[in-house]
């Protein structure tokens, strides 16, 4: 709020408006289209879900307009609803704006008919007036306005049409006093309204609000109309009028339900409204519809997984190879910059700090830019063309055995290349427990980030001909335990009877590109700068662990050694000797010793247990720790030495197994975690997934190495 | 009793009662899936554990479970 208050000085002026209807009527849209000039568009994020917010100037007006996640009904169902209904009920602002889809009126005017009870000056929009035009299909917005009492106003956003009408009868609505819309309920309802509203009258309740509207939201069982009353003298006598009304109207309907009773109420109040408002020219068509045509093949019960399937795959395909071009050059910058900001800088330690430290760690984060745009601009376009609802719905039986949900599937195969995109595409389950289940398995698919691991792995204690087997059943294995932890979880943790699928399956669309990289370029911006500032401390502090302290004696006893070294090899030698030697009194190091009891039933020693430490900052840190730690050598010729000989002679086969399962299981890396609190909504998240990974990854790692350990190997 | 699940790929029904819980019942209303609505069976997923319907000009997704909880009548 003080925001408005800093650039919009002339309060009297300023009018806030919340743009409210259903998903999919083109609300986003509209609010680019009355804004067209952009003069700032800000984000301000909820949860998850995020508000945009448009200033602009119009006449001697500063208009606010506050663009509100898309809701079906005012339930708690889904975040959007919840923010939606919070931000209505709550927050200031002056005037609705109801979006409607003009081909869909019926169903967007039960919405309507719960905001003409917020007791607001509210206009209706009615969007995509052009699509129904071409659908013949005819809306006389004059009556509506005179049958609702509300004005009612035809635009188009795609078109840009009545755009400037919307705004003007913004300001005459604003200028003008409120009006009570109307809205005609049954005889019977109507009549027990009448009963509240006298007894309201005969006991002269003093409030802002009209009597009807009262009356009417306690039947509804609203909670801020009862919290008001529930302190006023008049509610002894009210209280039982009230049940004896609730009862009345639930018997005229069945149902033991009030909320039902009122939404059969509003169907019938909307249905009057539409058969006299809407006029349909051409005849409906028995003829299928261009989605449904679509339908019948994308959803097609044997074509639709196939087709599914090669999607994902070119959308992957695209992520990781085509995202890799500029991750290279991105690496060979930072590479760059690290050299000649190095060059500069005099002290050793000030010059690892910025070079080692800071620049490769955010560098690191940067990297991560490339492939989230590809892979956000593809989810992008498959929600907004409506797509991603088939997917759900192709995908929910096989899901649904897990706990998980259809649209679970997008976040998982996501996790394959990297977690961070994963655990922010997950966004796309509406609701909370889905969503955090789907949160908490995404890690069990290893990321591209752990390849090296396996590679060296595998290829350390596999012939080559079979490595790549290995490889492959490292990953599925990974994917299986993933499921199974999600059915754990689900009878355990997250517990509880199903959540409901039930789910709109939008009408395909062409996408709009500018909302496309308006979503992009908002979510690209947030990862930066939340996630970024994160990870660069984080990469700092392991900077420091493994440089500190420093060992002035054996630093300066190699350094004389190196010198005196013959060959290249001897001096390449006894750098990684002082590398390990360092790493080994470094806090890391010391760590890494104080653990090692720990890992010791694992068949794990303290250098193994160094890598899996490291690899908690980040997964390609491991393979680069190792490297240094076993460049000890004892045993092996200079000559011959390679990683993976020194790997295979070093470790036993039962302790890479434990090792690889510990991989395959344990928390992702720092960047990945700190985007799943964000994700999830809470650091107590974190410490649930810290736990629950750790947990597990311990015990399938004791079991695998004593299960290895029996078989003889 | 039929039971919107039992319907065939085409079929129009109407909606005679909701036998759901109070929170499921109001995400299905605001869908428009209530009392005396007409509702239209388009697709089943593979092993009917979706079936997808009509509801006025709106498509909807519902589980084999919830739509077991779907009383419908003949139009």
């Amino acid at each position: 709020m003080n925001e408005h208050v800093k650039k919009c000085p002339i309060i009297a002026n300023h009018i806030k408006v919340a743009l409210v209807g259903q998903p999919n009527v083109g609300k986003s849209m509209l609010i680019n289209s009355v804004s067209n000039a952009h003069l700032h568009v800000g984000n301000f994020s909820g949860v998850t879900v995020d508000k945009t917010e448009v200033l602009f100037d119009y006449k001697h007006y500063h208009f606010t307009v506050v663009d509100l996640p898309g809701t079906y009904a005012f339930t708690d169902y889904t975040i959007e609803e919840r923010v939606t209904k919070e931000y209505l009920c709550a927050q200031d602002y002056d005037i609705i704006i109801n979006v409607v889809d003009s081909t869909n009126l019926e169903k967007n005017l039960q919405l309507t008919a719960e905001l003409f009870t917020m007791s607001k000056k509210m206009l209706i929009a009615l969007n995509m007036s052009d699509e129904a035009q071409k659908e013949g299909i005819e809306v006389n917005a004059e009556y509506m306005s005179e049958l609702l009492n509300v004005s009612c106003v035809k635009v188009s956003a795609a078109q840009k049409t009545g755009i400037e009408e919307l705004i003007n009868t913004v300001v005459k609505i604003y200028e003008e006093p409120k009006v009570d819309p109307k809205l005609i309920f049954s005889e019977a309802v109507e009549e027990e309204i009448q009963h509240i509203v006298s007894y309201l009258q005969k006991h002269k309740y003093e409030a802002t609000n009209s009597y009807r509207n009262i009356a009417i939201n306690l039947l509804k069982e609203n909670k801020k109309t009862y919290e008001t009353l529930h302190d006023d003298p008049i509610w002894i006598e009210l209280q039982p009028i009230l049940i004896e009304a609730s009862q009345h109207v639930e018997l005229h309907h069945d149902t033991d339900d009030i909320k039902e009773a009122l939404a059969e109420e509003y169907a019938s109040f909307n249905r009057g409204v539409v058969a006299e408002v809407v006029k349909v020219k051409k005849p409906i068509k028995e003829e299928k519809t261009l989605t449904e045509r679509i339908d019948s093949l994308l959803i097609h019960p044997l074509y639709g997984i196939p087709i599914f399937l090669f999607l994902m795959w070119g959308l992957f395909q695209l992520t990781f190879v085509l995202g890799a071009v500029p991750m290279d050059w991105i690496n060979l910058f930072f590479g760059w910059l690290g050299n000649a900001v190095g060059a500069t800088i005099g002290n050793d330690d000030i010059r690892s700090l910025v070079v080692d430290g800071l620049i490769a760690g955010v560098g690191a984060v940067i990297l991560f830019v490339p492939n989230i745009i590809i892979l956000f601009v593809g989810i992008a376009l498959l929600e907004t063309t409506g797509y991603m609802s088939r997917v759900a719905f192709l995908l929910d039986g096989f899901f649904h055995k897990f706990g998980l949900h259809g649209q679970s599937f997008i976040p998982l195969v996501t996790g394959f290349g990297c977690s961070i995109p994963a655990y922010m595409s997950a966004r796309i389950l509406k609701n909370d427990r889905d969503r955090l289940l789907t949160l908490f398995i995404i890690s069990f698919m290893s990321c591209g980030a752990r390849l090296p691991v396996y590679v060296l792995f595998a290829g350390a204690f596999f012939n080559e001909s079979i490595a790549g087997n290995v490889l492959f059943a490292i990953y599925i294995t990974g994917a299986m335990l993933g499921l199974i932890a999600a059915k754990v979880l689900k009878m355990t943790a997250f517990k509880g009877a199903d959540e409901p699928f039930v789910m709109e399956m939008p009408k395909y669309r062409l996408p709009s590109l500018k909302l496309v990289w308006h979503t992009v370029l908002s979510k690209t911006l947030m990862y930066l700068k939340k996630a970024g500032t994160f990870i660069a401390g984080a990469t700092v502090l392991i900077w420091f662990l493994s440089n500190y302290p420093h060992n002035l004696e054996l630093e300066t006893s190699y350094a004389h050694k190196i010198e005196q070294a013959q060959s290249k090899q001897e001096k390449n030698k006894l750098t990684n000797e002082l590398a390990s030697k360092g790493l080994q009194q470094s806090y890391l190091g010391r760590i890494g010793k104080f653990s090692e009891p720990v890992f010791e039933p694992l068949g794990l020693d303290w250098r193994m247990a160094v890598a899996l430490e490291a690899g908690l900052a980040a997964k390609e840190v491991v393979v680069s720790t190792l490297g240094v730690l076993y460049a000890l050598g004892d045993n092996v010729s200079e000559t011959t030495y390679s990683l993976k000989d020194a790997i295979s002679k070093n470790i036993s086969f039962a302790s890479a197994v434990a090792f690889i399962v510990i991989i395959m299981v344990y928390l992702p890396c720092f960047a990945a975690s700190v985007v799943f609190t964000r994700e999830a909504g809470g650091i107590k998240y974190f410490f649930y997934l810290l736990a629950f990974t750790t947990i597990t990854a311990y015990v399938l790692a004791y079991l695998a190495y004593h299960i290895t350990l029996l078989l003889g190997y | 009793m039929k039971k919107l699940i039992d319907c065939e790929k085409g079929e129009k029904v109407k909606v005679a009662k909701l036998h759901a819980n109070h929170d499921l019942k109001q995400r299905l209303i605001s869908f428009g899936i209530m009392k005396d609505a007409n509702i239209q069976v388009l697709e089943h997923a593979p092993r009917k554990k979706t079936i997808e319907v009509k509801v006025g000009k709106m498509r909807i997704a519902l589980r084999a479970e919830e739509a077991e909880l779907i009383e419908v009548k003949a139009l």
